[in-house]
């Protein structure tokens, strides 16, 4: 028997949901969005996933500089690389149903320069980690920078979207959040899907962190 | 209070002494603007005349707080690890890095409304945010420049690093700018813009003293 397999099993059963009823269910038929809508399903949840990481990144570094235990080391640059993944997703899907209604692959919208400036910063970490030799100053470094760079980013998407005058994503500068007007039958199949692929996205990251300290063991 | 005083007054008489730093970047300055000049003509339009602005001193930025750490040979640095505790060199460089920023800042104004005219800007939300920017700027490259000189030195990590930290202050900078171009500036949009400004400053200034002793030892 494997140990937390039950929250696996439901991670992969809530996500499989997500995607077969996402596609079946009838969603409410709105102007320019129309059937694309069913990319929220998707789309959202990998953002979602994504911030899940870097905030659990950011707690395994700050847990790194008060103990300096190299496991919350690997954590914290795993999270990193994992949340790369799903930011690198959502970002594909993002701009294939940007395409679709927008007409465009990309658009100058805060909410796109702030996914786009957060993704650089963790991209800038694995650099960094790269380019120092030394095992524990590699890791505090990173730890440091990783900390600085969160806070700001933080600071950067509360910020900055308010004070932006429009956007086309809902819920900022001044349009009404999607929760609000969303359809009973899509909240059935988003609120799963977001869990669903949380879950997944912490399976793949105690996967990530095991392999690391196998390969760190031989 | 001494011994950052004291370490200000060294960082300022080195750079009297050598005036390779201010001279060499005031040189760099103007000759960008000077390119800038020639392949634009004067510039009419205003958002242009912004971007350019705030693009010629993030580089101009670069270049000064960069060698603030990278300078400090390992021997030196081991040497003031001896004599003064690490809030204090942190916030030293700080200190002079934005009191350097500050008079390149405004010589680089200067420079840049003699060759390229000067939109309207109301003065009242210009300049203190131009003043807040140039600290903001200057003590999160300084922080950046600590993390790049400690992983190898190399001055591509510096801009790889800085990039995405400093990209949030830009945006609200050109924001900022772009208010104060108005005719009639309601005064919450002031108190807005710069309280985000002033917050983003003692956000950077915080970590800056919490993560730096990090940094520091070995």
């Amino acid at each position: 028997m494997i140990k937390g397999l039950w929250w696996k099993l439901t991670g992969l059963a809530l996500v499989l949901y997500s995607i077969i009823a996402g596609q079946l269910i009838t969603v409410p038929a709105l102007p320019v969005i129309h059937e694309t809508i069913r990319n929220l399903f998707y789309h959202v949840c990998m953002w979602f996933a994504m911030f899940t990481m870097f905030g659990t990144s950011l707690v395994y570094s700050i847990r790194y500089l008060s103990g300096f235990k190299p496991q919350h080391d690997v954590m914290a640059s795993e999270s990193v690389y994992n949340g790369l993944f799903f930011g690198i997703m959502g970002l594909t899907t993002g701009m294939i149903w940007a395409k679709f209604t927008w007409g465009d692959f990309w658009t100058n919208d805060p909410q796109l320069n702030g996914a786009a400036v957060s993704m650089m910063a963790y991209l800038a970490y694995a650099v960094l980690r790269s380019s120092i030799d030394e095992k524990s100053m590699r890791a505090r470094i990173s730890a440091v920078y990783n900390i600085f760079a969160f806070m700001l980013l933080v600071i950067f998407l509360g910020v900055l979207p308010r004070l932006a005058d429009s956007s086309l994503h809902p819920g900022k500068g001044g349009n009404s959040s999607t929760m609000e007007g969303l359809d009973i039958n899509m909240r059935l199949v988003f609120y799963p899907a977001a869990i669903g692929w949380l879950l997944v996205a912490f399976w793949i990251l105690q996967i990530r962190a095991r392999k690391r300290q196998l390969i760190q063991q031989v | 209070m001494k011994e950052i005083k004291e370490l200000v007054r060294k960082d300022m008489l080195l750079e009297l002494r050598q005036k390779y730093a201010i001279n060499g970047i005031l040189l760099y300055v103007v000759s960008t603007i000077f390119v800038v000049q020639l392949c634009y003509g004067r510039v009419i339009d205003e958002n242009a005349w912004i971007a350019l602005f705030w693009i010629i001193l993030l580089f101009a930025a670069f270049n000064a707080v960069s060698k603030s750490f990278v300078q400090e040979s390992a021997f030196r640095r081991l040497y003031y690890f001896s004599l003064a505790s690490a809030v204090s060199v942190v916030l030293s460089k700080i200190i002079y890095n934005a009191l350097l920023m500050m008079i390149l800042g405004i010589l680089s104004l200067l420079v840049f409304v003699l060759f390229m005219g000067m939109p309207s800007f109301s003065m009242g939300l210009f300049l203190p945010a131009f003043l807040l920017g140039c600290i903001g700027i200057s003590a999160s490259l300084t922080m950046v420049s600590a993390i790049a000189s400690r992983s190898g030195n190399n001055a591509a990590l510096m801009a790889i690093l800085g990039f995405p930290v400093v990209v949030p202050l830009l945006l609200l900078l050109v924001n900022t700018s772009k208010i104060s171009l108005k005719t009639e500036i309601i005064t919450a949009e002031i108190i807005k813009s710069l309280s985000a400004l002033l917050m983003i400053d003692t956000v950077v200034v915080v970590l800056a003293v919490i993560l730096f002793p990090y940094l520091w030892r070995d």
